[in-house]
């Protein structure tokens, strides 16, 4: 890889944005806080771009075999009751939940 | 359309695959069950639970990029594309990134007898959503004050091919959605019907000065659920950007809904601003190996597909229009043209009759599909090469045919409509015709030219019809001259 | 010596030759439980009744001659990462309170069918996000050699159950030494099998590519067995190797003679006790003595393991953990939106490391960074991988310290950093993706013990265990907690 493309440190976060990719709706003072950790893990983190890596291949599978399919067949599902008492809330043989967008 | 705007259309087609089972689970895939019947720990994500790759649905992708002369990546990976929605179980959709499973082909379109290659980039390997129901009024997604999920359809197997931005107009992206559906459709791996979502299209427009400028920003459109729509909606689209920048505005990238009612393109402006999908490799799941010997196999179960079957057509006679016509008709069209000129008819003869009075008929009769003796087509084709039968009494003779009276000798000969080809029997009707009216004779002689048509229509009356009128003609100017 | 704190081994034989029942076993564990779980707090759900059923049925199925192996009668106690149809599975998570999934994970359906008696499901951290089970949102588990101090984690219920002796075996989950290290901390034997030789379905993922379930026992030959009844191909985990499996017990009694070890030199120096290296080097004189080659070798890029390991496991985790946002099961925080619910449960749900996982893969799979973190991190993998491949070739198997400490009191390392030096000796062998056991030879000077680590090449579990039975008896470790002598 071209290693000018390699962050500076120290790694600065837009840890709101950070949060909110990853759906955490958390208070201002512990955003703070997690950002300040999470740079100082970063740092240490970021020392694999120390390694040489040119030419390297990146390891998908650590025992690197391929083409595990199933079958097309139907092996069945679950009874809907019992998938519907694990909802928090359901309506008619849904699950239900709030509306997608805000009202305003 | 102002001279110097060239609209740049690339459409992307998801395609449910109708195998089974689900793409990573044992789940049925149906359409129009109770919520929430067809679901499992995988699908539903359940903790703990695991996907495990459909072979059939890798088997069908690799089918339809060799249907649309794609390149097969002997090797290629799935990946998770992260964001998070109500009905995506997992959260994350597993789908393809860097190395699909097929990419650069292409497809044939035919508009007003032109023929255009638009470019495949890829079709890549992916899972279906759940449906979100947004309760409230209408329906609509803005006015909803609830949302209802069923998961039936999420993890069913979609195949999403991505052309490349070839299309230049409303009508060349109605003909290329057209197509590909046609091609889905008989490789026989979709339902391919578009009012049940199993083949849907986003189409990403924009529009710039001349085909050698850069491409200007592009707008995707979502929601045509017809051919038509997707025509309509591409068209306004086109004009509306148009229209936006010849007012000196500018266009925004956006996600653009089409709205079949107003026939209007508007804004879907969602929270959603980011798109940062973070993909990586799906570890989960291990790679995907196409190996030659597989691809070869699958190529070799392929049907053939519409433009090599009017390349064909084209060969046996059959004129291009008909021939594009009739090599994207129905089965059973196709087979009856296949059937009759194998039983000896001229196939562009058949051809025409097919496509031309069969169609038709079908029409006139408000029926889906016939079920024909071919070999009596055949031999009425023949019948009219041999001058037994009429143009307008083989007319009568298919109407027979076709409602299963019989072969065609039995139709023309119970509905007498078989050609007087005695010319012995039509010279004496000509004589006692000109015996009975010698006013005409000598009206014709005196230089009155169309008293012959008179004369005609009296020989033909004297013989029922069924003498050929050409004949007729031809021998009264002879007696008369 | 109560029946609790046999070996599975001698359980079992004593279940054959009528000496006791697996009930007799069963309500020995249960009362041992009774005794030490209000100071060990090893579980998160005992299921008493369940438990004494399945021991009542394989009392009966042996009576009737219907032998299923070493596990028939055992009683057994399971990570609560691992799902168990009907019974509460929450990975120690608020998230999953009360949650009962409608499955059984392929091991539990595997101890099933090997007859083996569930006692319940073991505390860990939540998530199994963690080196003291003090991440759980049940409260921590303590180590039974000292409350004081942490049993080690993730699967620290797990090993404090099999140490206090509420269970004759456990399973556990290792994503980065999450069996190994608390099995070190709390003197038993974990045992991390080859990636994909045991089935991950149902086990709640936290990393996919580096979680492994493997036993934690008192004994080598015990791990044996626990190994044999759960490994091998299931088509319901696509990752799950699909080829032949050695025979697990073929080198059992080969000794050392002849074998060469290799010692990692990077595994030492700063941060590592004196006791934990004196304890080592000890090991290696005797196996040494006892004819094995013991040379050193170097891995340089184990030094980077950590760095990589802090990439992508949290990455994947910022996936698997996606799915928990109050839709479908688990808890729901309202919210006027379907996103703000999502975030509102998410951020209530979860707990601080949690979290502070998540947010370090979301950013480190974003827009801008993937090559220089994600990226560069799995291609570090490769080149750890291919010096591991290379080491192999001139040894049989790898040795190192477990952990560089023993067991540490509660809050001792609240920087998140230090915690995660306690992995820094394990987590290579889960980026390999090879077989690894820890194994106890010894006290410090405190009475707190020590394990030695071996790993050994991919499928190579039949080496690694004649290793280490070589050194559980060459050790002679027998000592056992004081709150165990004080009941036995
Ligand atoms: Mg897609
Ligand atoms: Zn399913």
């Amino acid at each position: 890889m071209d290693r000018s493309t390699l962050l500076p440190m120290p790694i600065d976060i837009d840890i709101a944005h950070v949060a909110r990719l990853a759906r955490l709706d958390l208070p201002e003072d512990e955003l703070d806080t997690l950002r300040s950790q999470l740079s100082a893990i970063l740092e240490h983190a970021a020392k694999v771009q120390s390694l040489d890596t040119e030419g390297v291949e990146p390891s998908n599978h650590p025992l690197g075999f391929v083409n595990a399919f199933r079958e097309d067949v139907v092996t069945g599902s679950l009874d809907r009751d019992e998938v519907l008492a694990m909802a928090p809330e359901a309506r008619d043989g849904y699950f239900a939940a709030p509306p997608a967008m805000s009202q305003e | 359309m102002s001279v110097g705007w060239e609209p740049v259309i690339g459409i992307e087609v998801h395609v449910e695959l109708a195998t089974q089972s689900k793409m990573f689970c044992g789940c049925a895939v149906s359409f129009g069950e109770a919520p929430n019947t067809n679901v499992c720990p995988t699908c539903l994500a359940l903790p703990g639970a695991l996907p495990v790759t459909n072979g059939k649905a890798i088997e069908w992708i690799i089918k339809i990029g060799l249907a649309l002369h794609c390149e097969i990546s002997e090797w290629s990976v799935f990946h998770r594309k992260n964001y998070f929605y109500a009905d995506l179980p997992k959260n994350y959709q597993i789908s393809q990134y860097d190395v699909p499973v097929c990419h650069d082909g292409w497809l044939d379109i035919d508009v007003d007898g032109e023929t255009a290659r638009i470019g495949i980039e890829r079709a890549h390997q992916e899972e279906d959503t759940g449906k979100s129901l947004h309760m409230g009024e209408g329906g609509r997604i803005h006015a909803a004050t609830e949302t209802l999920l069923d998961f039936n359809r999420a993890g069913v197997p979609l195949v999403e091919v991505v052309s490349k931005p070839d299309i230049r107009s409303a009508a060349q992206a109605r003909a290329y959605a057209q197509t590909l559906r046609q091609v889905i459709a008989e490789l026989g791996v979709s339902d391919a019907r578009l009012e049940e979502g199993s083949i849907r299209f986003d189409a990403n427009i924009s529009v710039r000065q001349g085909p050698d400028a850069e491409f200007g920003t592009k707008v995707e459109i979502k929601n045509m659920n017809s051919f038509r729509s997707l025509e309509k909606a591409v068209d306004f689209e086109i004009k509306r950007q148009i229209a936006e920048l010849e007012a000196e505005g500018t266009i925004i990238q956006e996600t653009r809904h089409w709205d079949e009612e107003a026939a209007v393109t508007t804004s879907m402006r969602t929270k959603e601003g980011s798109s940062d999908y973070r993909y990586f490799t799906e570890p989960d799941l291990v790679p995907l190996v196409v190996t030659p010997e597989w691809r070869e196999h699958i190529l070799s179960t392929l049907p053939e597909l519409p433009h090599q079957r009017k390349d064909r057509y084209l060969a046996l006679g059959v004129d291009t229009q008909t021939a594009l016509a009739l090599s994207s008709a129905d089965t059973a069209l196709r087979s009856l043209f296949e059937d009759t000129v194998g039983a000896g008819a001229d196939a562009k003869a058949a051809a025409n009759w097919i496509t031309g009075e069969v169609v038709a008929w079908m029409r006139r009769e408000s029926v889906d599909t016939i079920d024909v003796d071919s070999a009596s087509v055949a031999e009425m084709i023949g019948m009219i090469d041999a001058n037994e039968l009429s143009a307008s009494a083989a007319k009568e003779v298919l109407d027979g045919i076709l409602r299963g009276e019989g072969t065609a000798r039995a139709v023309a000969e119970s509905r007498d409509l078989i050609q007087m080809t005695d010319t012995g029997a039509i010279e004496s009707a000509v004589d006692s015709v000109l015996a009975d009216n010698p006013d005409a004779v000598e009206r014709y002689r005196a230089g009155e030219q169309k008293v012959v048509g008179f004369l005609v229509g009296q020989v033909m009356r004297a013989t029922q019809g069924k003498a050929d009128p050409k004949a007729v003609n031809g021998l009264l100017r002879e007696k008369l001259s | 010596m109560s029946l609790a704190d046999l070996t599975i081994t001698d359980a079992a034989a004593g279940l054959r030759a009528g000496s006791h029942s697996s009930v007799d076993l069963t309500e020995a564990v249960l009362e041992r439980a009774s005794m030490t779980e209000a100071e060990v707090h090893a579980y998160l759900t005992i299921d008493r009744e369940a438990a004494l059923d399945a021991a009542r049925a394989a009392d009966a199925e042996l009576a009737a001659g219907e032998d299923r192996g070493m596990l028939h009668g055992i009683p057994i106690a399971l990570k609560d990462n691992m799902c168990q149809r009907g019974v509460e599975t929450t990975a120690a998570s608020q998230i999953l309170a009360g949650y009962r999934p409608p499955y059984d994970a392929t091991v539990v359906t595997r101890l099933r069918d090997a007859g083996a008696v569930l006692i319940g499901k073991a505390n860990l951290d939540e998530f199994a996000m963690g080196s003291s089970t003090e991440n759980s949102a049940y409260g921590p588990s303590r180590n039974p050699w000292d409350t004081g101090r942490v049993p080690g984690g993730s699967s620290g219920g797990s090993a404090a159950a099999v140490a206090a002796g509420s269970a004759l075996g456990a399973l556990g989950s290792d994503t980065g030494g999450s069996i190994r290290q608390p099995g070190s901390l709390c003197g038993v034997v974990g045992m991390k099998p080859t990636y994909g030789t045991v089935s991950r379905y149902g086990l709640i993922a936290f990393a996919s590519s580096l979680d492994q379930i493997g036993p934690i026992t008192r004994t080598v030959d015990d791990a044996v067995a626990v190994l044999e009844s759960i490994s091998g191909h299931d088509p319901l985990d696509a990752t799950s190797w699909a080829g032949d499996y050695p025979d697990l017990t073929s080198e059992i009694d080969a000794g050392v003679a002849g074998k060469r070890i290799g010692v990692v030199s990077e595994f030492a120096g700063e941060g590592y006790e004196p006791a934990v290296t004196g304890a080592l080097s000890h090991t290696l004189d005797q196996l040494s003595d006892a004819g094995a080659e013991v040379v050193e070798v170097s891995l340089p890029t184990v030094e980077l393991a950590l760095s990589a390991y802090y990439l992508i496991a949290p990455a994947e985790c910022s996936a698997n953990l996606a799915r928990f946002d109050g839709m479908r099961y688990g808890l729901r925080v309202d919210g006027e939106t379907t996103e703000e619910l999502m975030a509102r449960t998410r951020a209530r749900g979860f707990g601080p490391e949690v979290i502070r996982r998540i947010l370090l893969g979301t950013y480190a799979l974003s827009a801008g960074y993937y090559d220089a973190f994600y990226g560069q991190a799995h291609k570090a993998r490769t080149v750890l991988r291919t010096e591991f491949a290379a080491a192999y070739e001139k040894v049989d198997v790898l040795m190192s310290p477990t952990s560089p400490t023993v067991a540490f009191p509660f809050d001792a390392k609240s920087d998140p950093l230090s915690m995660y030096l306690s992995d820094v000796c394990t987590i290579p062998s889960n980026l390999s993706g090879d077989p690894a056991i820890s194994v106890p030879v010894g006290l410090d000077g405190r009475g707190l013990p020590i394990g030695v680590q071996v790993m050994a090449p991919a499928m190579g579990e039949p080496v690694l265990f004649g290793v280490a039975k070589t050194i559980e008896r060459l050790a002679g470790f027998d000592a056992r907690p004081a709150m165990v002598e004080e009941l036995a």
